[in-house]
């Protein structure tokens, strides 16, 4: 992939060396400052896009859980938000009524999903395409089913409360403080998933979704890693919606309907199917264009197209139809998602003034 | 049947048919490979050569009859369980993973020799993963080496030539480190210089690496100057087995291919039997 844009007299004379997960020393740096400003944030931003970042954190690792089900391994999934929320229910359940902290509860919450999702993941071993789609959906409505009545778990119509994050016994707490929690769990997620990938369990889930035949006869035991491949995928929904919980501190089933999960598939696509970077990309997109429409509602609001039209001012409805029209401009033009755009960009400035 | 004791066959087909509904692909079919043999399966299109691979890579299982790997039945064997035995295969129609390098393909075919797993790999500086991915890096690459593949070492495979593919998917097959290795037409499609090459490599694996090499092959010229013994069919059923030249000699065969009309031949035998029942 884009050894185009290994810069010439960069001899690899190692085969350590070339596995790393940066091409390059100057990636790699970038990707390392990338992580610095990041945690330099919370100085220089307000409380609102501290509470962007943070949605894009937590909504990224889940997003990634199912980059890994769709875009690597090639399996649908529309029942992602239920796995979501149940990790979000799990670790408020354990937080408050197992009084285990924070610290423990989230990735402990990870692994319940997991296993949930590796029951569900069943079916995926035998279904395929559009009838998996629809298993999947079934295990959505499944959840949030059960989320809707089981009071002792999610409080049933009670929103269920989570307790704070703290470590040490210092409480983080607000934007600003729970970022970092997000930022490393963000961090950690990414190198998990990006070494898996370059593993041999990473790579027979490759080989699953480009030629499951031949996976195969290579030995790869094909329901083993289509289901696993759906508990990995719950695992880091389980693991966003725990550090979600601790965030708002009350979870509530509503508003994680299959919306959620098609918006979840938003993520993944646009971003890039198998693409681990791409995957953050997608989701800092889905999570701002809203806001970004919003600002150009409130805008336009009592202007010319609001006159024109007769809107009588509610030309915010307008924002929900160019969300639409730019997810669906961005398929027609972008199918490879923003990873493919990005690596293009970085290939034009690497043979500027000469590209064409 | 000239198949012997098992013993001293690395595999032996014995009495294997195979019916899909009405069709049948393969009726008893018999014949034995010997340890370090390079044995080739030869017949008309729709001869039923592919199915017998496909019956002993594990892709179908035959309605009748065995398969014995070293004296070992593997007739009901899941698929993914026989790379461990050693036993690895290239396909007709490429079969490579079009998205991943070249590298990554070549990696997949050692997947049974490696062990970490999602949860090592994903800890990868931690658990081991990496000096055991690099080590099997290195065998990765000697292959590469001898298949002269490196300067499409990072290259995505679904970009290669035709003849380039079909050697990425030999190399997959070696990367299995298998004792017995099934080639269908690994020179199907290929012009002269690639089948040169790819008939160098195959006798190389046979010879250098001691790999028992069962191949599908339409060039008779390969065939007779390669192979150890032929076996031959047509229409699912043996024809002849043996020698190159005592096979290319038999009448049966020479109808078969040629479509020389021989009377003489036209027995009872060589019909398809569409209506018979099962025994």
């Amino acid at each position: 992939m884009a050894s185009s844009l290994i810069p010439a007299g960069d001899f690899r004379t190692s085969y350590a060396v070339d596995t790393t997960i940066f091409p390059t020393v100057t990636s790699r740096n970038f990707a390392i400052a990338g992580v610095v400003l990041c945690a330099l944030a919370p100085f220089a931003l307000n409380d609102y896009w501290m509470s962007m970042l943070i949605a894009i954190g937590i909504y990224g690792i889940a997003a990634l859980g199912l980059n890994v089900l769709l875009g690597f391994t090639g399996q649908i999934s529309i029942g992602h938000a239920a796995f979501f929320l149940f990790g979000a229910f799990t670790s408020a359940y354990l937080s408050t009524k197992m009084a285990i902290p924070a610290f423990f509860a989230i990735p402990l919450s990870g692994v319940a999903t997991a296993l949930i999702g590796l029951v569900f993941g069943l079916p995926a071993a035998r279904l395929k395409g559009l009838y998996l789609a629809i298993a999947t959906l079934a295990a959505q409505y499944i959840l949030l089913d059960f989320f809707a009545r089981a009071e002792w778990f999610s409080g049933g119509s009670v929103p269920a409360t989570a307790e704070p994050f703290s470590i040490f016994g210092y409480t983080l707490s607000g934007d600003h403080q729970y970022f970092y929690v997000v930022l490393v769990y963000v961090v950690v997620s990414f190198l998990l998933v990006t070494n898996l990938m370059r593993t041999r369990d990473g790579r027979a889930l490759i080989a699953v979704r480009d030629h499951y035949l031949s996976a195969e006869i290579m030995g790869i035991n094909l329901t083993y890693y289509r289901t696993l491949s759906f508990g990995i995928a719950a695992f880091f929904a389980g693991i966003g919606g725990a550090l979600y919980a601790h965030y708002q501190l009350v979870v509530s089933y509503e508003g994680f309907g299959i919306e959620r999960s098609v918006l979840f598939l938003a993520m993944v696509i646009i971003g890039g199917l198998g693409s681990v970077m791409g995957t953050l990309m997608g989701t800092a997109f889905v999570v701002l264009l809203p806001e970004a429409m919003e600002w150009l509602s409130a805008a336009l609001r009592g202007g010319v197209i609001d006159q024109t039209l007769g809107l009588k001012n509610n030309i915010t409805f307008v924002r929900e139809i160019a969300i639409g029209a730019i997810i669906i401009a961005f398929l027609v033009f972008e199918p490879d998602g923003l990873a493919h755009r990005w690596h293009q960009i970085k290939a034009y400035w690497k043979f500027y003034p000469f590209s064409h | 049947m000239e198949v012997n004791a098992t013993s001293d066959c690395a595999l032996e087909v014995r009495g294997v048919s195979l019916r899909f509904g009405g069709v049948r692909a393969l009726t008893d079919v018999s014949f034995g490979v010997r340890e370090g043999e390079l044995f080739s399966i030869i017949g008309p299109n729709g001869a039923g050569k592919t199915s017998i691979v496909n019956c002993i890579s594990g892709r179908y299982r035959p309605t009748e009859g065995q398969l014995f790997y070293r004296g070992r039945d593997i007739t009901g064997l899941t698929t993914n369980a026989r790379p461990a035995l050693g036993i690895g295969r290239t396909f007709q129609n490429l079969a490579l993973f079009h998205h991943m390098s070249v590298l990554d393909n070549i990696m997949v075919g050692r997947h049974h020799l490696l062990k970490n797993n999602f949860l090592t790999g994903s800890l990868y500086w931690l658990t081991g993963a990496r000096r055991e991915e690099l080590r099997h890096r290195h065998k990765v690459e000697e292959i590469i080496d001898f298949l002269d593949l490196q300067s499409v070492r990072k290259t995505t495979a679904g970009t290669l030539s035709y003849g380039l593919r079909k050697r990425v998917e030999l190399a997959r097959a070696m990367a299995m480190e298998p004792k017995l290795i099934l080639l269908d037409e690994p020179m199907a499609g290929m012009n002269f210089e690639e089948k040169e090459d790819m008939a160098r490599y195959i006798v190389d694996l046979n010879e250098e690496f001691g790999m028992t090499v069962v191949m599908i092959e339409h060039d008779m010229g390969v065939v007779m100057d390669i192979s150890h013994r032929v076996v031959v069919l047509d229409f699912g059923k043996k024809i002849a087995e043996g020698e190159p030249a005592d096979v290319l000699a038999d009448p049966h065969v020479r109808s078969a291919y040629l479509g020389e009309e021989d009377e003489a031949l036209a027995g009872p035998d060589d019909a398809p039997r569409p209506l018979e029942a099962s025994a």
